[in-house]
């Protein structure tokens, strides 16, 4: 799945095969200053920026092929619906699913879950059965269940992690029981940056007919995601973390599951026919796409996937982990600044605390410094709590980020320190 | 080079950051308000003892960034020994003068609040600077020891 690990930590490093100035002339947005300074985007799990082939792929659409899908026989209609089905299979071959129509598009990661919850847990789930998620959630791994034990009588039950901010699969695997109907667990954690085993959580799962959903929000961007090597039942993923537009998201099921689940909405496009006393539904995957969807954001989607696979996705893996090493490397240097989230197996996140600056104060200077982080508790309420903070600052890195940006983050880390004395 | 923030973050917030002023339980407080702030979570338990519709004494607990502790800090010091209604009356100045984009200030009607001004030019940390009064005019109001929240 992941990349062999590469300690290298000499910024210098030289790589014939990765150009990151060409890769930063594909963004336009990242050619701007702020507050007179130049922009360094270091907010990327909280979304990435776009490249031009997919701000293109866009606006083509409108400004082309533009039309309703899946409906018209016109020409236009049928030009929008061959590209949205192409972006569907875009990411069929992007996640390696076994067939196009076991690639669901929703608004997002979020949305996703939600159908998973409210469509196979209302049917699947009831009283006294338990739901198994981790102590590293977002709150979009959290609440959905949350709602389903609310509605069903059911128990959601939480995996610990350890101090380092990695999932303690012993005790993991003592949760696994008869009532657990499903396993909902985070490839990589947005708040930590801990990349989970989640071959093993799904071993462990199987092993007991216990399916797993992964929340791949922060997994697809970063590691090389393989549906069926993992044999996950759900994956779930948002393309605005993938430098696609927001908006547009992917529910991948398995085929068999999904055909045994009710739709989650009711409306067009979902139904084969409907009579005032019995609706047959769609097939696959409109059955779960009711209404008009996010045509155009679809064919960014894709265009997106394009763009990451001309540069290859173990090629971001690879040089992203090599940046994540070089700022924890730096970071260690800072006195007062404790990282938050050491996982051994981790992406490329680098969340930390300062002694006695609060988040807020350190993401307003460093802002001015033309520095884009996020602060707060990156909707990971429980893992702020776990660490006993209120919020935590969080560089998060991309593929267009350089070392040279990392030295002026640390050096901005310096100023705020100074500033507040 | 941080020149420009400094209508944010000058030397008396980051005094009244390092040494909040009325950090402390009150146990005869007549009103206790827990305000919390869910975007950046800051938490602040504020303490008010009421005698005769005058504030006798208001001071504070919690954990936030400097805009809110500062605030809350200099918000202890300016409503000690005012009615409820001039209370009332000053959050509203405070709550113009940070969140009215339009609004001319005259600073001279906000004594010590008026380093506090800066913070409208920073729509994210308004409520940062708004938790503690909040927090303030919810006591006031009510005789339960309630949560308030500036989301």
């Amino acid at each position: 799945m992941k990349t062999a690990t590469i300690h290298t930590l000499h910024r210098q490093t030289s790589d014939e095969t990765f150009n990151v100035d060409r890769i930063r002339a594909d963004f336009p947005i990242l050619a701007q200053t702020v507050h007179g300074k130049p922009l360094v985007y270091l907010d990327n799990a909280a979304t990435t920026q776009k490249p031009r082939a997919v701000i293109d792929a866009i606006r083509d659409v409108y400004e082309c092929h533009y039309a309703n899908v899946h409906r018209g026989v016109h020409t236009l209609s049928q030009r929008s619906t061959d590209l949205f089905e192409k972006a569907r299979e875009k990411v069929r071959r992007f996640i390696n699913a076994g067939h196009a129509h076991e690639v669901i598009f929703v608004r997002g990661t979020t949305e996703a879950i939600n159908l998973v919850a409210q469509s196979y847990g209302r049917s699947n789930v009831s009283s006294g059965d338990e739901i198994l998620i981790t102590a590293m959630e977002h709150h979009s791994n959290i609440v959905p269940w949350q709602m389903l034990c609310e509605q069903t009588g059911a128990v959601l039950k939480v995996a610990p992690m350890n101090r380092r901010g990695e999932l303690e699969l012993d005790a993991f695997e003592t949760l696994l029981n008869g009532r657990t109907k499903l396993v909902a667990v985070v490839h990589m954690s947005n708040a930590l940056g801990t990349i989970n085993p989640v071959q093993t959580v799904i071993d462990l799962a199987h092993r007991r007919g216990i399916p797993v959903l992964l929340d791949g929000a922060q997994g697809v961007p970063h590691l090389r995601v393989d549906v069926r090597a993992l044999d996950c039942d759900f994956y779930a993923f948002s393309g605005h973390k993938l430098y696609g537009p927001s908006g547009i998201g992917v529910l991948y099921g398995k085929e068999a599951l999904l055909n045994a689940m009710p739709p989650y909405q009711g409306g067009g496009d979902m139904i084969r026919q409907v009579r005032f006393d019995k609706t047959e539904y769609n097939v696959l995957p409109y059955k779960f796409e009711a209404g008009t969807p996010s045509i155009a954001d679809a064919i960014g989607l894709g265009a997106a996937i394009d763009y990451v696979e001309t540069i290859g996705i173990d090629t971001i893996a690879e040089y992203e982990h090599r940046l994540l090493s070089y700022a924890a490397q730096r970071a260690a240097h800072i006195p007062g600044l404790t990282p938050i989230g050491t996982a051994r197996d981790k992406g490329a996140i680098l969340s930390f605390t300062l002694e006695r600056i609060h988040p807020h104060d350190i993401g307003t200077i460093l802002d001015h410094l033309g520095i884009a982080i996020r602060a707060g508790h990156h909707c990971a309420m429980p893992v702020m709590e776990f660490y006993g903070v209120a919020a935590t600052a969080r560089a998060s890195f991309a593929v267009y980020n350089t070392f040279q940006e990392i030295d002026v983050l640390m050096e901005g880390i310096q100023q705020v320190i100074e500033v507040f004395g | 080079m941080l020149d420009e923030i400094r209508d944010l973050y000058q030397e008396v917030v980051f005094d009244h950051n390092r040494n909040p002023r009325n950090f402390r339980v009150m146990d005869d407080a007549t009103r206790k308000i827990d305000g919390f702030n869910p975007l950046c979570g800051d938490r602040i338990t504020l303490y008010v003892r009421l005698k005769d519709g005058v504030i006798e004494d208001v001071s504070f607990q919690g954990q936030g960034c400097a805009i809110s502790t500062a605030s809350a800090s200099i918000m202890t010091e300016v409503v000690r020994g005012l009615t409820e209604d001039e209370a009332h009356d000053l959050f509203q100045t405070f709550h113009r003068i940070t969140t009215d984009q339009d609004h001319e200030i005259q600073l001279e009607e906000l004594g010590k609040l008026a380093v506090l001004a800066g913070v409208r030019a920073y729509p994210a940390r308004v409520k940062c600077a708004t938790l503690a009064w909040h927090s303030l005019e919810a006591a006031l109001k009510e005789d339960a020891e309630t949560a308030v929240s500036t989301e």
